[in-house]
Order: structure tokens, then C-alpha cells, then sequence
């Protein structure tokens, strides 16, 4: 019957109108996962709980369905490993509050997936457990830090999946497993429970199979908690609440366009989309922001001077093993985020790097009050070969460059597929950023770009494939 | 304005941040810092005279809570010694770093 490769919105409406059960589904999600993780290698470990809870929680908002969840938030009772040996055998005492309001509204987490060990990295290679592949094309690589969570949708192992994003860790894998990925604005989403790498930009967020999915999967996410003292008590109601409106009138400005070190193809297959929002009444026109190469600076002194705190809990003695497990990127990171923290360095590094981030919030404000909406590739190019992040220190942070303005000033920003190459079967994403607490701005554009075009292999509109 | 990285300062980073290293990933990391390093250089050449620092993005202040036992969320002793990996007597087992016989 193949009902895991129905939509997480039809396989709801599926159940609700009694023409499948919730048993047919984890049926078929289950018979996918057997079939394909092994060579894939997308969940560490598997939820053996999954049906029994499902049957439980049916009457709520996602209705019991499968769920896959990053391995770096802490599930009661199930191995959390954050991809890193360290925590091989680690079992969480307690939910983390993502996960917690996931499953109060009732969603069920079918098991915990793959990332770069400790969310280091932009292509799940370094994962202690092995890479996973790009189910697009397993040659290629599925992007990182939610390489598995991503890879998890775009291979039909789930309804929809959660991961996090630090600076470009939920939509650059969205981007190149050809997936939906939608980083919230910071706050949105508490991070109690998720192990921390950068403080002040970690984003839980949605990764779906379409944007009406993702905004379904935010709404049960998101919200103030007093567990997380940088949660924000920003009010939402729906996050879907406009997502059918047309967009006549919404002033669209793209940018990065035109930087060095960007195919002209890639160039040529985004230019093709401004056409699509023209078309639907949008107006959209380039718009000059500063380079995002600076971003790259202020991110790499941040994430790495804030994780070197972080993970100075990693000791061995409340949990987990010792140091000596942390692998090659985990160590480069922590010493490098020492060094940048340390007595005569700080000012150079740490203080410089947090006033060019008040530059770049600086540049958002000006730009948004010319346009509604900024648009951009969301990564360089297509998903890259396996082994290619290897031998490269700054591997992530170059392929994150497009992403980082945004996650550093902690803006919200959602990656659809807009493209789809038909001798590799990669994609191309776009990413669409909105204002501080306007998620439902860009899910309204967003969605209705998607249904607008056929990248999207979930869409009722299928270009040929 | 680079930092010459060399394996002698890595090595002190390396105590500094509590990470064991091999004689030979002290030379390597001494060869990724220094490509790290060179990457932010960029921002040095930015003129931020003036400009505040942005430390975190929500604007909240001092977001405290009622001094009080939540039970909801405090583990019992068996909770905290659950993943522990040396356990005595219901306490955590710690490496010993005083009067150590060197």
C-alpha cells in the first residue's frame, strides 16, 4: 500500500475518514525502515514502544503517526547518543521538552536518527556511527547536521522529523535531501533537553515532506518554556494560519546572488524560480545584503567558543565515558573555542565576532523595511559526494555561508526543494527568511511556491520524475 | 595580524580545555586552527567603533523562577546515579586530582 509515502496532512486525512488504520501505516513505515537503514544508515536506534504508544494518542493533533527524532535531544527511557561513541550507552533520565510537547500532541517517535557527532558538521560524516546516505542518490551525501533527520522524510522512514539548527543544520539537509526544513525564529522552540553546542543560536525545528506538514509538526513543537531561560513568551496561535493566502502584493527580495564560488547552473536554476513568484503576484527584485562570508567569521568564533563551555560536561563521571571518545571535530572545536575564549584573545575573537552580529542585525532591519520576504539558494550547490567533507576543517561553515546571516541574528527561515537535477535526482533548495516572529509569513509564501511548482515529490502537482 | 599556531600552544589549549592528544594531533590541529584562524581574519578588518555587541538575540533579561522544589523535576538519588559510571555508596566516583603521586 505503500501509506508511508503519503504526506503526514493525507495520511491524517486518511485516518480520520476510516479508509486506513494507524496499524496499515506503521505497517508500511516499518517494512521501509527494515528494508532500507542498514544500507542508509539513517536511525541509531529504534522506538520499540512506537505502535503501543501510537494506539494511545490517536486523538490528538498528529494523530499517533511516526515521528523521527535527531539524536541529540534527550528521550526518557531511549538511547540518546548525539551521534558520538561518548554516549554510546547513555540513556536519558529525563524528555527533553521538544520531544515532550511532540508526543503530548500526539505525535509518537519511531526512533532517533543520525547527525554529525554532536552536531559538528555539515554532512553526517562525522558521525562516530557512520555517515548516512543521501536516499536521493546514496553517492551523495545527505547534508548535516539532520543528515539523518532529513534523509529520514525524503526516504519515506517517517511522517515527518524533528531536528535542530545551530547555523544552517535543518535546512541545508532539507536542501539536499530535496525536503521541507524550517528553522524557527531562536526562542520559538525550548531547548531544554537538547545537547547544547551554540547557545544563542541552537534552533529546534521541523523537517516534513511539505510545508503544510512542517507548520503542522511547529505548532505542536513550538511555545514558551520557563525550563529554558532564553524561551521567548512570543504568543502564536496557528502557524498555518495564512498558509492558503495568495501572496499578491508581498514584496520578495532575493539575495546573495552572484557570489563568487557559485555554479552559473545553479545560478540559472534559481533565477527560473523568481519567475514563479511574479507569477503568482509577488514583486521581486535584488536586494544588496552584506556578504555572508562575514557571517562565517562571527559564527565559527560563536559555535566554537560557546561549545567548548558546552561540552565541558562531557566528563565521564555523571554520564557517558571520557574525553578520549570525543572524536577529531568534537576536540578541534572545543580547543578552538577555548583559544578564541581565553585571556588576551577574547577581545580579539569573541567581543569582535558579537559586534559584527549586531552589524548583520543591523542589515536585516534595513532590508526588511524595504521587503516582506528575503529569498536565497539555501546551500552553494547539490548535495555533495560521500567523503567530501573530509580533510576539510572549514568544510561546514563555507557550505552553511548562505544560512548563517540568518541563524546567527536568529531570524526564521524555511528551505523547499526548487529544483531537481534529472541525471543525479539532487536537488537544489531555496530559502525563505521572514522577520523575527513571522514564521507564518514565510510558510505562507513558502507553501505557496511549492504548490506552485513540481520539485516537490509530495505535491498533488508531480512533474515527471 | 594571523597567530602563528604552533603544536607547543596547542598543547597548552589542550590542557586548558581538558582534551588528551597525541603528539600527532597536536601537529595536525596546529595545521586546522591556523586555516581557521586565516578564515576569521576577515572580520578584523570590519571597523565595529561603536557597536554594541550582541550576546543574544531575544532581548529577555534576568528570566528567573520562584525559588521552590519543583519535585516534577528532581531526580531521586537512583535518577542522577543512573548513568553514572563508577558509583559508591549512592555517590559519583571523580578522578582524583589533589596529592596526586606524580
Amino acid at each position: 500500500m505503500s501509506l508511508n509515502t503519503k504526506t503526514l496532512t493525507e495520511q491524517k486525512s486518511l485516518l480520520e475518514e476510516k479508509e486506513v488504520t494507524l496499524s496499515e501505516i506503521y505497517s508500511d513505515t516499518l517494512a521501509e525502515i527494515k528494508a532500507k537503514n542498514e544500507q542508509l544508515n539513517i536511525y541509531l536506534t529504534l522506538n520499540n514502544l512506537a505502535e503501543a504508544q501510537a494506539a494511545e494518542r490517536t486523538n490528538k493533533a498528529l494523530a499517533g503517526l511516526p515521528m523521527s527524532v535527531k539524536d541529540n535531544f534527550c528521550t526518557q527511557g531511549l538511547r540518546t547518543t548525539a551521534s558520538s561513541t561518548l554516549l554510546d550507552t547513555f540513556i536519558p533520565q529525563y524528555e527533553s521538552t521538544v520531544t515532550k510537547n511532540l508526543q503530548n500532541n500526539g505525535g509518537v517517535i519511531i526512533g532517533k536518527t543520525n547527525l554529525d557527532a554532536w552536531a559538528h558538521g555539515s554532512s553526517t560524516e562525522s558521525s562516530q556511527y557512520g555517515t548516512t546516505l543521501n536516499p536521493r542518490n546514496p553517492e551523495h551525501l545527505p547534508g548535516g547536521s539532520s543528515g539523518g533527520a532529513a534523509a529520514s522524510v525524503a526516504a519515506d522512514m517517517c511522517s515527518a522529523g524533528i531536528g535542530s539548527e545551530t547555523a544552517g543544520s535543518i535546512r541545508q539537509p532539507a536542501a539536499w535531501c530535496g525536503v521541507v526544513g524550517l528553522k524557527p525564529s531562536y526562542g520559538r522552540c525550548s531547548r531544554y533537553g537538547a545537547i547544547a553546542m551554540a547557545s544563542s543560536t541552537d534552533s529546534p525545528g521541523p523537517l516534513a515532506k511539505t510545508v503544510k506538514d512542517a507548520a503542522l509538526v511547529f505548532n505542536a513543537i513550538a511555545g514558551h518554556d520557563p525550563l529554558d531561560a532564553t524561551s521567548s513568551p512570543q504568543v502564536f496561535t496557528d502557524f498555518s494560519r495564512d498558509i492558503d493566502k495568495p501572496i499578491t502584493g508581498v514584496k520578495i527580495g532575493y539575495v546573495y546572488h552572484g557570489l563568487e564560488g557559485i555554479s552559473n547552473d545553479v545560478y540559472t536554476a534559481f533565477e527560473i524560480q523568481l519567475e514563479v513568484f511574479k507569477s503568482l503576484g509577488a514583486s521581486v527584485e535584488f536586494a544588496d545584503a552584506m556578504n555572508p562570508q562575514l557571517a562565517v567569521g562571527v559564527y565559527t568564533i560563536v559555535q566554537r567558543g560557546e561549545v567548548s563551555s558546552n561540552l565541558a560536561r562531557f566528563t565521564g563521571v555523571r554520564y557517558g565515558y571520557d574525553r578520549t571518545y570525543f572524536g577529531a571535530e568534537a576536540k578541534r572545536r572545543i580547543m578552538l573555542g577555548t583559544h578564541t575564549l581565553s585571556k588576551g584573545y577574547a577581545d580579539k575573537y569573541y567581543d569582535t565576532a558579537q559586534k559584527v552580529r549586531t552589524l548583520f542585525r543591523e542589515d536585516y532591519t534595513q532590508l526588511f523595511a524595504q521587503y516582506d520576504i528575503l529569498i536565497s539558494l539555501t546551500s552553494p550547490g547539490y548535495a555533495k559526494k560521500i567523503g567530501a567533507s573530509e580533510g576539510s576543517a572549514m568544510f561546514g561553515e563555507l557550505e552553511d555561508m548562505l544560512l548563517e546571516p540568518s541563524s546567527i541574528t536568529g531570524l526564521p527561515g524555511i528551505s523547499v526543494p526548487c529544483y531537481r537535477d534529472e541525471k543525479t535526482n539532487l536537488f537544489l533548495g531555496m530559502n525563505i527568511v521572514a522577520p523575527m516572529w513571522q514564521e507564518e509569513k514565510m510558510i505562507q509564501v513558502a507553501h505557496a511556491y511549492e504548490q506552485a511548482t513540481q520539485w516537490n515529490t509530495w505535491t498533488s502537482k508531480k512533474g515527471s520524475l | 595580524m594571523s597567530q602563528q599556531i604552533t603544536p607547543q600552544l596547542v598543547a597548552h589549549i589542550a590542557q586548558l580545555a581538558n582534551i588528551p592528544i597525541t603528539q600527532e594531533e597536536q601537529q595536525q590541529f596546529a595545521r586546522a586552527f591556523t586555516a581557521t584562524l586565516e578564515t576569521i581574519q576577515s572580520l578584523q578588518s570590519i571597523d565595529v567603533t561603536g557597536v554594541e555587541p550582541t550576546h543574544q538575540v531575544t532581548g529577555l533579561e534576568n528570566v528567573v523562577r520562584d525559588d521552590k522544589v519543583q519535585p516534577e523535576y528532581t531526580f531521586t538519588q537512583q535518577q542522577a546515579l543512573a548513568n553514572a559510571s563508577k558509583q559508591i555508596d549512592g555517590f559519583f566516583v571523580v578522578p582524583q586530582i589533589l596529592n596526586k603521586n606524580k
